[in-house]
């Protein structure tokens, strides 16, 4: 037992700073999947044809494509390109590049969950678009889109762990450093889940707590 | 076509939205002769590049990847459609010693990372002093993880049941197993099929992780096609073949899930089980989408 905490202590240095980088990949990934997601949901939806093939195209090809693929594609072919990008920025590509899909599919549904009849009792009021979207539209698509959109973070948040096999020093290549120091291998993983549970838990209780709260409100 | 968002377009925002349309597939080409220029300016439409698809042990090379691939995912999908089964069996048990135990698995194992999963799963048994290869870890944590996910699936299309079937059914004398095989599953698998194929191509995806513990399977061809010094290291090519193959498969099997959900839940008949609980993937997606 005293091995097990001894594990930690012993480098926390390493443990620390590379949970750190996972934090900050995590955020950087989050807001851009974010805005990205946004901008594609809108293209998506909006009344131009071209802009709404890109969108469904974009969406259809990277929610079937596998995450460690489209890291593989970002480190080792992009680069043959010509075109060079270090591994950590690879890496916040590469999440945001996949994550943006499924923002994007979880902000599609929240919309058209939003009965038409309700956009029409508005106008019907004389409102205009601005507060069509403002007052009426997106408060209601609002409470079905967060708590899947906190499942969507945190499966992101999770996928983070991939970058590790790609040269990124985050908690996911903890396991492999430390095994260079002679640790125990089973002691360190340990510690790396729960170092996770930690981040993981506020946002899955922080999601149920929404989901529970707005579906009653509905 | 009216949506939440916008009326019927009139003369000036019809005008409007064309100048649009034109201004942003100007855009999309322009990202596009980017993208070829690009290939072209590095050679990647050399044939040298190419030339290693024309060679038959390539070609098997790429077949036994795929097969891997394939053979893992399938392998995975059922062991985990068991667990999954199983774990939510024990959520909805009237037992508390059955319902903790199976509780807390479902939640521990749906928050640690695949990844993570697999590197317990590979380098316990090698810290052991066990030596297996790469395959048996990599099903076992789409298992587990994939279980626990599913259990989830299962439990709430049963609950999203409406509770007036269940109410009758007892009312009629059923026991509780009868309920939940003649009464709840029927119905609750019409809801739930979509998702569960959804959460399988989610599956099916994961199983590139095994790249990462060198497991041969499709991506790690991919590599290893791609690294070859002699035909000039053709990356670009070797993984747009690779993505053209997984896009190809998720795509067909996300199509399927589709079709299904239309058939099942959209159709004019529908279902008691309307999802009063919401029911998704683990990357928080409700059902297919094309």
């Amino acid at each position: 037992m005293n091995e097990f905490f001894h594990v930690l202590t012993d480098n926390w240095d390493v443990i620390g700073s590379h949970f750190l980088a996972t934090i900050e990949l995590f955020l950087i990934a989050a807001a851009g999947s974010l805005v990205f997601g946004t901008l594609l949901a809108a293209m998506r939806v909006s009344p131009v044809p071209a802009l709404r093939a890109f969108g469904t195209s974009y969406v259809l090809l990277l929610r079937n494509c596998p995450l460690t693929l489209v890291f593989a594609l970002l480190v080792f072919a992009v680069p043959k390109l010509e075109v060079n990008i270090d591994y950590f920025p690879s890496a916040c590509i590469a999440l945001i590049a996949y994550t943006s899909a499924f923002v994007c599919e979880a902000l599609r549904s929240g919309i058209n969950t939003v009965p038409v009849g309700q956009a029409e009792a508005a106008r019907a009021l004389g409102m205009t678009f601005a507060q069509v979207l403002g007052s009426v539209v997106l408060p209601q698509a609002f409470r079905t889109v967060v708590p899947p959109m906190i499942s969507v973070l945190n499966a992101m948040l999770k996928n983070t762990t991939i970058a590790a096999g790609f040269s990124v020093a985050e908690a996911g290549a903890i396991q492999a450093y430390l095994s260079e120091r002679g640790e125990n291998q089973i002691y360190v993983l340990l510690w790396v889940t729960i170092g996770f549970l930690i981040l993981v838990v506020p946002l899955v209780a922080l999601q149920r707590t929404l989901e529970r709260r707005w579906r009653v409100a509905r | 076509m009216t949506n939440v968002l916008y009326d019927l377009p009139g003369p000036k925002a019809r005008l409007r939205n064309r100048i649009l349309g034109v201004v942003s597939a100007l855009g999309i080409v322009a990202l596009l002769a980017y993208i070829v220029w690009r290939f072209y300016d590095t050679g990647q439409f050399e044939p040298l590049k190419w030339q290693q698809f024309e060679y038959t042990a390539i070609q098997y090379q790429l077949r036994d990847g795929y097969l891997t691939t394939l053979r893992v995912a399938g392998t995975a999908a059922v062991l985990a459609l068991l667990l999954g089964a199983l774990l939510a069996a024990g959520r909805l048990s009237d037992h508390a010693w059955l319902r903790a135990p199976a509780t807390s698995f479902v939640e521990l194992f749906r928050a640690i990372p695949l990844l993570v999963l697999i590197f317990f799963a590979y380098y316990g048994p090698i810290q052991l002093g066990y030596k297996i290869g790469p395959f048996w870890p990599l099903v076992i944590a789409l298992m587990v993880y994939n279980g626990a996910v599913l259990a989830e699936i299962f439990r709430s299309g049963v609950l999203a049941v409406a509770r007036g079937q269940s109410e009758a059914a007892y009312a009629l004398g059923m026991r509780k197993t009868q309920v939940m095989l003649s009464i709840l599953l029927p119905q609750a698998v019409r809801a739930m099929l979509p998702v569960i194929v959804s959460q399988l191509v989610v599956l099916l995806k994961d199983t590139a992780l095994g790249f990462i513990i060198a497991l041969p399977e499709l991506l790690y061809a991919g590599k290893q096609i791609g690294g070859r010094l002699a035909f000039d290291l053709p990356y670009v090519p070797s993984y747009l073949v690779v993505a053209a193959i997984y896009i190809a498969t998720c795509g067909l099997l996300s199509w399927f899930a589709f079709w299904l959900q239309k058939r099942l839940i959209g159709g004019p008949r529908r279902s008691t089980a309307t999802g009063r609980v919401p029911l998704t993937t683990d990357q928080g997606v409700a059902g297919p989408a094309l």
